[in-house]
Protein backbone atom coordinates (compact mmCIF):
# COMPACT_ATOMS: atom_id res chain seq x y z
CA UNK A 1 0.00 0.00 0.00
CA UNK A 2 1.47 3.42 -1.14
CA UNK A 3 1.17 6.08 1.66
CA UNK A 4 -1.04 9.27 0.21
CA UNK A 5 0.34 12.29 -0.90
CA UNK A 6 2.09 14.19 1.40
CA UNK A 7 5.30 16.90 1.44
CA UNK A 8 7.49 13.61 2.04
CA UNK A 9 7.84 12.15 -1.34
CA UNK A 10 8.74 15.75 -2.78
CA UNK A 11 11.35 16.29 -0.31
CA UNK A 12 12.50 12.99 -0.73
CA UNK A 13 12.85 13.73 -4.03
CA UNK A 14 14.77 17.22 -4.55
CA UNK A 15 18.03 15.66 -3.73
CA UNK A 16 18.05 13.47 -7.04
CA UNK A 17 16.14 16.24 -9.07
CA UNK A 18 18.07 19.10 -8.14
CA UNK A 19 21.46 16.60 -9.11
CA UNK A 20 19.92 15.62 -12.38
CA UNK A 21 18.60 18.77 -13.85
CA UNK A 22 21.89 20.82 -13.15
CA UNK A 23 24.31 18.21 -13.36
CA UNK A 24 22.27 16.26 -16.85
CA UNK A 25 19.86 17.77 -18.32
CA UNK A 26 21.61 21.26 -18.22
CA UNK A 27 24.92 19.80 -19.61
CA UNK A 28 23.05 17.77 -22.40
CA UNK A 29 21.38 21.38 -23.00
CA UNK A 30 24.70 23.03 -23.41
CA UNK A 31 25.92 20.28 -25.96
CA UNK A 32 22.92 21.01 -28.65
CA UNK A 33 23.45 24.47 -28.04
CA UNK A 34 27.49 23.87 -28.52
CA UNK A 35 26.46 21.67 -32.20
CA UNK A 36 24.95 24.98 -33.34
CA UNK A 37 27.52 27.14 -32.64
CA UNK A 38 30.69 27.83 -35.37
CA UNK A 39 34.15 27.07 -34.65
CA UNK A 40 36.87 28.81 -36.74
CA UNK A 41 41.26 28.17 -35.41
CA UNK A 42 41.11 32.04 -35.61
CA UNK A 43 38.22 32.78 -34.19
CA UNK A 44 37.45 30.07 -31.74
CA UNK A 45 33.80 28.95 -30.86
CA UNK A 46 30.96 31.94 -32.02
CA UNK A 47 28.07 32.31 -30.19
CA UNK A 48 25.76 31.90 -33.47
CA UNK A 49 22.84 29.49 -33.19
CA UNK A 50 22.68 27.49 -36.87
CA UNK A 51 22.77 24.50 -38.37
CA UNK A 52 26.12 24.53 -40.43
CA UNK A 53 28.02 21.81 -38.74
CA UNK A 54 24.66 19.05 -38.98
CA UNK A 55 24.61 20.43 -42.90
CA UNK A 56 28.59 19.85 -43.28
CA UNK A 57 28.16 16.34 -41.74
CA UNK A 58 25.10 15.67 -44.28
CA UNK A 59 27.50 17.01 -47.22
CA UNK A 60 30.55 15.73 -47.31
CA UNK A 61 31.20 11.97 -47.97
CA UNK A 62 34.27 11.46 -45.20
CA UNK A 63 31.55 11.62 -42.69
CA UNK A 64 29.11 9.51 -44.34
CA UNK A 65 31.23 6.36 -44.62
CA UNK A 66 31.84 7.06 -41.23
CA UNK A 67 28.43 6.77 -40.12
CA UNK A 68 28.31 3.62 -42.48
CA UNK A 69 31.43 1.72 -41.00
CA UNK A 70 29.65 2.58 -37.68
CA UNK A 71 26.24 0.79 -38.27
CA UNK A 72 28.35 -1.67 -39.84
CA UNK A 73 30.26 -2.99 -36.66
CA UNK A 74 27.17 -2.45 -34.55
CA UNK A 75 24.83 -4.26 -36.98
CA UNK A 76 27.62 -7.71 -37.69
CA UNK A 77 29.01 -6.99 -33.62
CA UNK A 78 25.42 -7.51 -32.68
CA UNK A 79 24.55 -10.58 -34.84
CA UNK A 80 27.38 -12.00 -33.46
CA UNK A 81 26.21 -11.46 -30.26
CA UNK A 82 22.91 -12.91 -30.87
CA UNK A 83 24.38 -16.05 -32.90
CA UNK A 84 26.76 -16.68 -29.46
CA UNK A 85 24.98 -15.56 -27.04
CA UNK A 86 21.63 -16.97 -27.26
CA UNK A 87 22.41 -20.66 -27.51
CA UNK A 88 24.97 -20.25 -24.56
CA UNK A 89 22.22 -18.46 -22.47
CA UNK A 90 19.71 -21.97 -22.85
CA UNK A 91 23.56 -23.81 -22.31
CA UNK A 92 24.02 -22.45 -19.56
CA UNK A 93 20.00 -22.29 -18.35
CA UNK A 94 20.15 -26.35 -18.63
CA UNK A 95 23.72 -26.64 -16.42
CA UNK A 96 23.06 -28.51 -12.88
CA UNK A 97 25.17 -27.50 -9.71
CA UNK A 98 28.01 -26.96 -9.28
CA UNK A 99 28.85 -25.78 -13.33
CA UNK A 100 25.88 -23.58 -13.44
CA UNK A 101 27.45 -21.14 -11.03
CA UNK A 102 31.00 -21.71 -12.54
CA UNK A 103 29.83 -20.67 -15.59
CA UNK A 104 28.12 -18.09 -15.15
CA UNK A 105 30.83 -16.82 -13.20
CA UNK A 106 33.00 -17.31 -16.64
CA UNK A 107 29.96 -15.97 -19.02
CA UNK A 108 29.18 -12.79 -17.02
CA UNK A 109 32.55 -12.16 -14.75
CA UNK A 110 34.56 -10.33 -17.90
CA UNK A 111 31.75 -7.37 -17.24
CA UNK A 112 34.07 -6.52 -14.11
CA UNK A 113 37.04 -6.26 -15.93
CA UNK A 114 37.78 -3.12 -17.79
CA UNK A 115 37.03 -2.66 -21.55
CA UNK A 116 40.29 -1.86 -22.29
CA UNK A 117 42.57 -4.54 -20.57
CA UNK A 118 39.58 -6.76 -22.84
CA UNK A 119 40.57 -4.61 -25.92
CA UNK A 120 43.92 -5.18 -25.09
CA UNK A 121 43.63 -8.95 -24.50
CA UNK A 122 42.14 -9.34 -28.09
CA UNK A 123 44.92 -6.67 -29.16
CA UNK A 124 47.26 -9.28 -28.50
CA UNK A 125 45.80 -12.31 -29.80
CA UNK A 126 44.34 -10.33 -33.35
CA UNK A 127 47.68 -8.38 -33.91
CA UNK A 128 50.46 -9.05 -37.01
CA UNK A 129 52.85 -10.72 -34.31
CA UNK A 130 49.71 -12.18 -32.36
CA UNK A 131 48.76 -15.24 -30.83
CA UNK A 132 46.28 -16.55 -33.47
CA UNK A 133 48.91 -15.27 -36.34
CA UNK A 134 51.79 -17.45 -34.72
CA UNK A 135 49.58 -20.20 -33.69
CA UNK A 136 48.18 -20.35 -37.54
CA UNK A 137 51.60 -19.84 -39.11
CA UNK A 138 53.32 -22.48 -36.89
CA UNK A 139 50.77 -25.22 -37.86
CA UNK A 140 51.57 -24.24 -41.39
CA UNK A 141 48.06 -23.31 -42.06
CA UNK A 142 49.37 -19.94 -43.97
CA UNK A 143 52.42 -18.75 -44.58
CA UNK A 144 52.10 -14.26 -43.93
CA UNK A 145 50.23 -12.83 -41.02
CA UNK A 146 46.76 -11.90 -41.57
CA UNK A 147 45.99 -8.58 -41.08
CA UNK A 148 43.34 -8.80 -38.35
CA UNK A 149 44.13 -5.37 -36.53
CA UNK A 150 43.17 -2.26 -37.45
CA UNK A 151 39.79 -4.07 -39.83
CA UNK A 152 36.27 -4.20 -39.37
CA UNK A 153 36.36 -7.71 -38.95
CA UNK A 154 38.77 -7.11 -35.82
CA UNK A 155 36.86 -4.78 -34.35
CA UNK A 156 33.53 -6.96 -34.91
CA UNK A 157 35.27 -9.70 -32.39
CA UNK A 158 36.48 -7.87 -29.86
CA UNK A 159 33.46 -5.92 -29.35
CA UNK A 160 31.24 -9.14 -29.43
CA UNK A 161 33.31 -10.22 -26.71
CA UNK A 162 32.64 -7.05 -24.79
CA UNK A 163 29.02 -6.92 -24.83
CA UNK A 164 28.19 -10.78 -25.21
CA UNK A 165 27.34 -10.56 -21.53
CA UNK A 166 24.51 -7.79 -22.05
CA UNK A 167 22.90 -10.57 -24.41
CA UNK A 168 23.58 -13.74 -22.58
CA UNK A 169 21.69 -11.44 -19.54
CA UNK A 170 19.14 -9.99 -21.38
CA UNK A 171 18.63 -13.86 -22.67
CA UNK A 172 18.64 -15.98 -19.26
CA UNK A 173 16.23 -13.32 -17.85
CA UNK A 174 13.47 -14.11 -20.05
CA UNK A 175 14.57 -17.82 -19.90
CA UNK A 176 14.38 -17.73 -15.64
CA UNK A 177 10.69 -16.69 -16.50
CA UNK A 178 9.45 -19.83 -17.94
CA UNK A 179 8.28 -23.35 -17.50
CA UNK A 180 10.16 -25.90 -17.49
CA UNK A 181 6.98 -28.41 -18.17
CA UNK A 182 6.45 -26.69 -21.43
CA UNK A 183 9.55 -28.49 -22.95
CA UNK A 184 8.21 -32.03 -21.21
CA UNK A 185 5.10 -31.35 -22.83
CA UNK A 186 6.04 -30.76 -25.90
CA UNK A 187 8.08 -34.02 -26.34
CA UNK A 188 5.81 -35.92 -24.70
CA UNK A 189 2.90 -34.76 -27.48
CA UNK A 190 5.62 -36.47 -29.99
CA UNK A 191 7.89 -33.33 -31.01
CA UNK A 192 11.69 -34.01 -31.73
CA UNK A 193 14.70 -32.09 -30.01
CA UNK A 194 14.85 -29.77 -33.28
CA UNK A 195 11.18 -29.50 -32.93
CA UNK A 196 11.03 -28.62 -29.69
CA UNK A 197 13.78 -25.63 -29.68
CA UNK A 198 12.27 -24.05 -33.05
CA UNK A 199 8.65 -24.48 -32.13
CA UNK A 200 8.92 -23.87 -28.56
CA UNK A 201 11.86 -22.80 -27.11
CA UNK A 202 13.13 -20.56 -29.72
CA UNK A 203 10.13 -18.49 -29.62
CA UNK A 204 9.62 -17.65 -26.18
CA UNK A 205 13.47 -16.59 -26.25
CA UNK A 206 12.82 -13.90 -28.61
CA UNK A 207 11.72 -11.49 -26.25
CA UNK A 208 14.88 -11.73 -24.59
CA UNK A 209 17.34 -11.76 -27.79
CA UNK A 210 15.04 -8.56 -28.56
CA UNK A 211 16.10 -6.87 -25.60
CA UNK A 212 19.73 -7.83 -25.56
CA UNK A 213 19.82 -6.60 -29.30
CA UNK A 214 18.69 -3.41 -28.77
CA UNK A 215 21.29 -3.40 -25.55
CA UNK A 216 24.21 -4.30 -27.68
CA UNK A 217 23.38 -2.39 -30.73
CA UNK A 218 22.81 0.92 -28.54
CA UNK A 219 26.28 0.47 -27.02
CA UNK A 220 28.26 -0.99 -30.07
CA UNK A 221 27.27 2.28 -32.16
CA UNK A 222 28.64 4.26 -29.42
CA UNK A 223 31.46 2.28 -28.35
CA UNK A 224 35.01 4.36 -28.12
CA UNK A 225 37.57 1.84 -26.08
CA UNK A 226 37.35 -1.05 -28.64
CA UNK A 227 37.29 0.54 -31.74
CA UNK A 228 40.34 2.83 -30.55
CA UNK A 229 42.85 0.28 -30.02
CA UNK A 230 41.88 -2.35 -32.26
CA UNK A 231 40.52 0.06 -35.11
CA UNK A 232 43.42 2.29 -34.60
CA UNK A 233 43.82 6.52 -35.86
CA UNK A 234 42.84 4.80 -39.05
CA UNK A 235 39.62 2.74 -38.79
CA UNK A 236 37.43 5.57 -37.43
CA UNK A 237 34.18 5.47 -35.79
CA UNK A 238 31.91 8.09 -34.86
CA UNK A 239 32.89 8.30 -31.02
CA UNK A 240 36.42 8.10 -31.95
CA UNK A 241 36.00 10.98 -34.32
CA UNK A 242 34.19 12.65 -31.63
CA UNK A 243 37.39 12.15 -29.68
CA UNK A 244 39.11 13.34 -32.61
CA UNK A 245 37.47 16.88 -33.14
CA UNK A 246 37.47 17.46 -29.22
CA UNK A 247 41.10 16.76 -28.72
CA UNK A 248 42.86 16.88 -31.41
CA UNK A 249 41.18 19.18 -33.87
CA UNK A 250 39.52 21.22 -31.31
CA UNK A 251 36.77 21.84 -33.05
CA UNK A 252 34.20 21.43 -30.70
CA UNK A 253 30.93 22.22 -32.17
CA UNK A 254 31.08 19.99 -34.87
CA UNK A 255 32.00 17.00 -32.31
CA UNK A 256 28.98 18.12 -29.88
CA UNK A 257 27.11 17.77 -33.80
CA UNK A 258 28.58 14.70 -34.67
CA UNK A 259 27.66 13.19 -30.63
CA UNK A 260 24.27 14.55 -30.68
CA UNK A 261 23.50 12.85 -34.42
CA UNK A 262 25.12 9.39 -32.65
CA UNK A 263 23.01 10.21 -29.71
CA UNK A 264 19.85 10.42 -31.88
CA UNK A 265 20.55 7.38 -34.08
CA UNK A 266 20.78 5.16 -31.12
CA UNK A 267 17.42 6.56 -29.58
CA UNK A 268 15.67 6.29 -33.00
CA UNK A 269 17.17 2.54 -33.49
CA UNK A 270 16.35 1.85 -30.33
CA UNK A 271 12.85 3.06 -29.82
CA UNK A 272 11.98 1.47 -33.67
CA UNK A 273 13.44 -1.96 -32.61
CA UNK A 274 11.40 -1.65 -29.26
CA UNK A 275 8.25 -0.60 -31.22
CA UNK A 276 8.57 -3.75 -33.88
CA UNK A 277 9.17 -6.15 -31.17
CA UNK A 278 6.15 -5.16 -29.00
CA UNK A 279 4.00 -4.99 -32.26
CA UNK A 280 5.22 -8.94 -32.78
CA UNK A 281 4.40 -10.15 -29.58
CA UNK A 282 1.44 -8.34 -29.14
CA UNK A 283 0.08 -10.41 -32.04
CA UNK A 284 1.64 -13.52 -31.21
CA UNK A 285 0.22 -13.84 -27.68
CA UNK A 286 -3.07 -11.89 -28.38
CA UNK B 1 14.47 -25.48 -18.93
CA UNK B 2 14.51 -29.08 -18.18
CA UNK B 3 16.46 -30.32 -21.17
CA UNK B 4 19.81 -31.92 -20.90
CA UNK B 5 23.02 -30.36 -23.11
CA UNK B 6 23.39 -32.85 -25.74
CA UNK B 7 27.35 -33.17 -27.14
CA UNK B 8 27.19 -30.44 -29.79
CA UNK B 9 25.91 -28.27 -26.68
CA UNK B 10 28.90 -28.95 -25.06
CA UNK B 11 31.15 -28.75 -27.80
CA UNK B 12 29.26 -25.08 -28.24
CA UNK B 13 29.79 -24.05 -25.27
CA UNK B 14 33.54 -25.94 -24.62
CA UNK B 15 34.47 -23.38 -28.20
CA UNK B 16 32.43 -20.30 -26.04
CA UNK B 17 34.39 -20.55 -22.84
CA UNK B 18 37.89 -20.45 -24.98
CA UNK B 19 36.70 -17.40 -26.83
CA UNK B 20 35.99 -15.84 -23.36
CA UNK B 21 39.09 -16.38 -21.64
CA UNK B 22 41.29 -16.24 -24.61
CA UNK B 23 42.21 -12.30 -24.40
CA UNK B 24 41.87 -12.42 -20.76
CA UNK B 25 44.33 -15.65 -20.31
CA UNK B 26 46.54 -14.14 -22.91
CA UNK B 27 46.96 -10.83 -20.91
CA UNK B 28 48.36 -12.24 -17.51
CA UNK B 29 50.37 -14.48 -19.23
CA UNK B 30 52.04 -11.96 -21.46
CA UNK B 31 52.65 -9.62 -18.44
CA UNK B 32 55.08 -12.13 -16.90
CA UNK B 33 57.32 -12.04 -19.84
CA UNK B 34 60.89 -11.56 -19.04
CA UNK B 35 61.44 -9.58 -22.60
CA UNK B 36 61.63 -5.83 -23.43
CA UNK B 37 58.68 -6.53 -25.83
CA UNK B 38 55.70 -8.80 -26.01
CA UNK B 39 56.16 -12.23 -25.49
CA UNK B 40 55.25 -15.43 -24.05
CA UNK B 41 57.09 -15.98 -21.01
CA UNK B 42 58.96 -18.85 -22.98
CA UNK B 43 62.30 -18.95 -20.51
CA UNK B 44 60.03 -18.95 -17.35
CA UNK B 45 58.25 -16.14 -15.60
CA UNK B 46 59.47 -12.89 -14.48
CA UNK B 47 58.46 -10.09 -12.19
CA UNK B 48 60.44 -7.44 -14.13
CA UNK B 49 57.18 -5.49 -15.65
CA UNK B 50 55.47 -5.75 -12.34
CA UNK B 51 58.37 -4.09 -10.75
CA UNK B 52 58.50 -1.14 -13.13
CA UNK B 53 54.65 -1.11 -12.59
CA UNK B 54 55.50 -0.03 -8.83
CA UNK B 55 58.13 2.41 -10.45
CA UNK B 56 55.59 4.26 -12.32
CA UNK B 57 54.51 7.09 -10.63
CA UNK B 58 51.95 7.85 -13.35
CA UNK B 59 49.89 4.46 -13.24
CA UNK B 60 50.42 4.13 -9.40
CA UNK B 61 49.29 7.95 -9.11
CA UNK B 62 46.05 7.73 -11.12
CA UNK B 63 45.23 4.14 -9.31
CA UNK B 64 45.33 6.23 -6.14
CA UNK B 65 42.55 8.40 -8.12
CA UNK B 66 40.68 5.93 -9.43
CA UNK B 67 40.41 4.31 -5.83
CA UNK B 68 39.38 7.55 -4.17
CA UNK B 69 36.76 8.72 -6.87
CA UNK B 70 35.35 5.35 -6.62
CA UNK B 71 34.66 5.43 -3.40
CA UNK B 72 33.64 8.92 -3.31
CA UNK B 73 31.37 9.02 -5.90
CA UNK B 74 29.72 5.50 -4.70
CA UNK B 75 29.20 6.68 -1.45
CA UNK B 76 27.54 9.81 -2.65
CA UNK B 77 25.49 7.86 -5.54
CA UNK B 78 23.75 5.57 -2.24
CA UNK B 79 23.55 9.00 0.30
CA UNK B 80 21.09 10.15 -2.81
CA UNK B 81 19.45 6.99 -3.84
CA UNK B 82 18.35 5.97 -0.79
CA UNK B 83 15.61 8.68 -0.71
CA UNK B 84 14.80 8.58 -4.19
CA UNK B 85 14.41 4.62 -3.85
CA UNK B 86 11.74 5.56 -0.88
CA UNK B 87 9.58 8.32 -2.30
CA UNK B 88 9.68 5.71 -5.70
CA UNK B 89 8.65 2.68 -4.22
CA UNK B 90 7.24 3.77 -0.85
CA UNK B 91 4.46 7.04 -1.82
CA UNK B 92 2.59 7.89 -4.93
CA UNK B 93 3.07 11.63 -5.98
CA UNK B 94 2.77 13.59 -9.33
CA UNK B 95 6.09 13.61 -11.07
CA UNK B 96 7.20 9.80 -9.38
CA UNK B 97 7.44 8.39 -12.73
CA UNK B 98 9.14 11.07 -14.51
CA UNK B 99 11.84 11.05 -11.52
CA UNK B 100 12.17 7.35 -11.92
CA UNK B 101 12.99 8.25 -15.89
CA UNK B 102 15.30 10.96 -14.85
CA UNK B 103 17.65 9.12 -12.67
CA UNK B 104 17.59 6.45 -14.94
CA UNK B 105 18.13 7.93 -17.66
CA UNK B 106 22.27 8.26 -17.48
CA UNK B 107 22.21 4.36 -18.20
CA UNK B 108 20.67 5.62 -21.96
CA UNK B 109 22.74 8.02 -22.67
CA UNK B 110 25.98 7.34 -24.56
CA UNK B 111 29.22 7.58 -22.95
CA UNK B 112 30.81 9.16 -25.10
CA UNK B 113 27.84 12.23 -25.55
CA UNK B 114 28.29 12.13 -21.54
CA UNK B 115 32.09 12.93 -22.26
CA UNK B 116 31.80 15.29 -24.54
CA UNK B 117 28.63 17.41 -22.61
CA UNK B 118 30.58 17.17 -19.50
CA UNK B 119 33.84 18.38 -20.68
CA UNK B 120 31.88 21.75 -21.84
CA UNK B 121 29.82 21.78 -18.65
CA UNK B 122 33.11 21.71 -15.95
CA UNK B 123 35.06 24.11 -17.94
CA UNK B 124 31.90 26.19 -18.06
CA UNK B 125 31.74 26.47 -14.60
CA UNK B 126 35.45 25.81 -13.84
CA UNK B 127 35.94 22.70 -12.38
CA UNK B 128 37.17 21.19 -16.01
CA UNK B 129 39.97 18.80 -14.60
CA UNK B 130 39.30 18.47 -10.92
CA UNK B 131 38.13 15.52 -8.29
CA UNK B 132 35.01 17.77 -8.19
CA UNK B 133 34.41 17.63 -11.96
CA UNK B 134 34.86 13.76 -11.79
CA UNK B 135 32.79 13.32 -9.16
CA UNK B 136 30.28 15.12 -10.21
CA UNK B 137 30.09 13.03 -13.08
CA UNK B 138 30.24 9.88 -12.20
CA UNK B 139 27.81 10.06 -9.50
CA UNK B 140 25.36 11.13 -12.28
CA UNK B 141 26.26 7.84 -14.46
CA UNK B 142 26.44 5.14 -11.53
CA UNK B 143 23.25 6.32 -9.27
CA UNK B 144 21.13 4.65 -11.57
CA UNK B 145 23.07 1.27 -10.46
CA UNK B 146 22.31 1.99 -6.77
CA UNK B 147 18.91 3.24 -6.79
CA UNK B 148 17.88 -0.07 -9.07
CA UNK B 149 19.55 -2.39 -6.64
CA UNK B 150 18.03 -0.29 -3.43
CA UNK B 151 14.33 -0.11 -5.17
CA UNK B 152 14.85 -3.69 -5.90
CA UNK B 153 15.50 -4.40 -1.95
CA UNK B 154 12.42 -1.70 -1.21
CA UNK B 155 9.60 -3.44 -2.93
CA UNK B 156 10.88 -6.88 -1.60
CA UNK B 157 9.82 -5.60 1.84
CA UNK B 158 6.26 -6.11 3.40
CA UNK B 159 4.96 -2.63 4.08
CA UNK B 160 2.94 -4.44 6.93
CA UNK B 161 6.60 -4.15 8.85
CA UNK B 162 6.31 -0.06 8.96
CA UNK B 163 2.66 -0.08 10.02
CA UNK B 164 3.89 -3.09 12.91
CA UNK B 165 6.36 -0.71 13.94
CA UNK B 166 3.86 2.52 14.28
CA UNK B 167 1.23 0.70 15.77
CA UNK B 168 4.07 0.02 18.64
CA UNK B 169 4.42 3.82 18.54
CA UNK B 170 7.59 4.28 16.65
CA UNK B 171 7.71 7.66 14.59
CA UNK B 172 8.86 7.81 10.65
CA UNK B 173 12.40 8.24 11.22
CA UNK B 174 13.00 5.84 14.26
CA UNK B 175 11.30 3.13 11.76
CA UNK B 176 13.68 4.01 8.99
CA UNK B 177 16.64 3.54 11.15
CA UNK B 178 15.78 0.64 13.26
CA UNK B 179 13.56 -1.49 10.54
CA UNK B 180 13.98 0.59 6.93
CA UNK B 181 17.59 0.72 7.40
CA UNK B 182 19.24 -3.06 8.27
CA UNK B 183 16.94 -4.68 6.04
CA UNK B 184 17.91 -2.79 2.68
CA UNK B 185 21.21 -2.52 4.06
CA UNK B 186 22.67 -5.56 1.76
CA UNK B 187 20.53 -3.51 -1.09
CA UNK B 188 22.45 -0.44 -0.28
CA UNK B 189 25.50 -2.59 0.07
CA UNK B 190 25.35 -4.37 -2.97
CA UNK B 191 24.71 -1.40 -5.31
CA UNK B 192 27.65 0.20 -4.07
CA UNK B 193 30.08 -1.99 -4.64
CA UNK B 194 28.42 -2.15 -8.63
CA UNK B 195 28.64 1.76 -8.44
CA UNK B 196 32.67 1.69 -7.26
CA UNK B 197 33.12 -0.90 -9.95
CA UNK B 198 31.53 0.85 -13.15
CA UNK B 199 33.12 4.64 -11.52
CA UNK B 200 36.48 2.57 -11.38
CA UNK B 201 36.02 0.97 -14.78
CA UNK B 202 34.19 3.46 -16.98
CA UNK B 203 36.61 5.63 -19.51
CA UNK B 204 34.77 6.68 -22.48
CA UNK B 205 33.36 9.96 -20.35
CA UNK B 206 36.48 10.54 -18.24
CA UNK B 207 38.74 10.49 -20.99
CA UNK B 208 37.14 13.64 -21.58
CA UNK B 209 37.50 15.20 -18.24
CA UNK B 210 40.53 13.87 -16.74
CA UNK B 211 43.41 16.31 -16.99
CA UNK B 212 46.96 15.55 -17.54
CA UNK B 213 47.28 16.18 -13.31
CA UNK B 214 44.37 14.13 -12.45
CA UNK B 215 43.56 11.11 -14.57
CA UNK B 216 42.00 7.74 -13.47
CA UNK B 217 43.68 4.35 -13.91
CA UNK B 218 41.58 3.07 -17.42
CA UNK B 219 42.31 6.84 -18.88
CA UNK B 220 45.73 6.32 -18.18
CA UNK B 221 46.05 3.13 -19.55
CA UNK B 222 44.18 3.95 -22.43
CA UNK B 223 46.41 6.78 -23.49
CA UNK B 224 49.47 4.75 -22.68
CA UNK B 225 48.19 2.03 -25.37
CA UNK B 226 47.16 4.75 -28.06
CA UNK B 227 51.29 5.48 -28.21
CA UNK B 228 52.31 2.05 -27.91
CA UNK B 229 51.54 -1.69 -26.98
CA UNK B 230 54.29 -2.90 -24.22
CA UNK B 231 54.41 -5.77 -21.77
CA UNK B 232 53.79 -2.77 -19.00
CA UNK B 233 50.41 -2.07 -20.27
CA UNK B 234 49.56 -5.98 -19.70
CA UNK B 235 51.14 -5.88 -16.52
CA UNK B 236 48.50 -3.23 -15.64
CA UNK B 237 45.71 -5.41 -17.06
CA UNK B 238 46.51 -7.92 -15.39
CA UNK B 239 46.45 -5.99 -11.66
CA UNK B 240 43.26 -5.04 -13.03
CA UNK B 241 41.98 -8.92 -14.05
CA UNK B 242 43.19 -10.24 -10.70
CA UNK B 243 41.55 -7.17 -8.58
CA UNK B 244 38.18 -7.79 -10.96
CA UNK B 245 38.43 -11.84 -10.11
CA UNK B 246 38.44 -11.14 -6.35
CA UNK B 247 35.21 -8.56 -6.60
CA UNK B 248 33.60 -11.60 -8.49
CA UNK B 249 34.13 -13.85 -5.93
CA UNK B 250 33.27 -11.87 -3.20
CA UNK B 251 30.48 -10.41 -4.73
CA UNK B 252 29.56 -13.90 -5.73
CA UNK B 253 29.80 -15.18 -2.12
CA UNK B 254 27.90 -12.51 -0.77
CA UNK B 255 24.87 -12.11 -2.82
CA UNK B 256 25.11 -14.44 -5.82
CA UNK B 257 26.52 -12.56 -8.96
CA UNK B 258 23.70 -14.58 -10.81
CA UNK B 259 20.84 -12.98 -8.86
CA UNK B 260 22.73 -9.54 -9.21
CA UNK B 261 23.08 -9.73 -12.75
CA UNK B 262 20.01 -11.88 -13.91
CA UNK B 263 17.85 -10.53 -10.92
CA UNK B 264 15.83 -13.01 -8.29
CA UNK B 265 12.73 -15.05 -9.12
CA UNK B 266 11.27 -12.95 -6.05
CA UNK B 267 11.12 -9.84 -7.90
CA UNK B 268 9.11 -12.11 -10.78
CA UNK B 269 6.66 -13.47 -8.00
CA UNK B 270 6.19 -9.36 -6.56
CA UNK B 271 4.97 -8.75 -10.25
Amino acid sequence: MRAISRPLPFLLSIPAALIFVIFLLLPLLGTLILSLQDFSLATGIRPVYELANYVEIFSDSYFFDIFARTARIAVFTTLVTIVIGAPEALILMRMKAPWRGIFLLVALGPLLISVVSRSLGWALLLGGNGMINQALMSMGLIERPIQMMYTEFGVVIAMSHVLMPFMIIAVMTTLQRLNPQVENASHSLGAGSFTTFWRVILPQMLPGIMTGAILVFAMAASAFATPQIIGGRRLKVIATLVYDEFLFSLNWPLGAALAMLLFAVVIVVAIGLNRVAEGYFARMYK
Amino acid sequence: MSGRNGFWALLFHTVFVIFVLAPIVVVCVVAFTPEGYLSLPVNGPSLRWFEALLNNRDFVSSFQASLLLGTISATLAALIAVPTAIAIVRHEFPGRTALLSLCMSPLMVPSIVLGVAFLRFLSQIGLGGTMVGLVISHVIIITPFVLRTIMNSLGSLDSALDNAAASLGSDGMTTFRRITLPLIAPGILSGWVLAFINSFDEVTMTIFIASPGLTTLPVRLMLYIEDSIDPLVAAVSTVLIVLAVLAMVILDRLFGLDRMLIGTNDADKDK
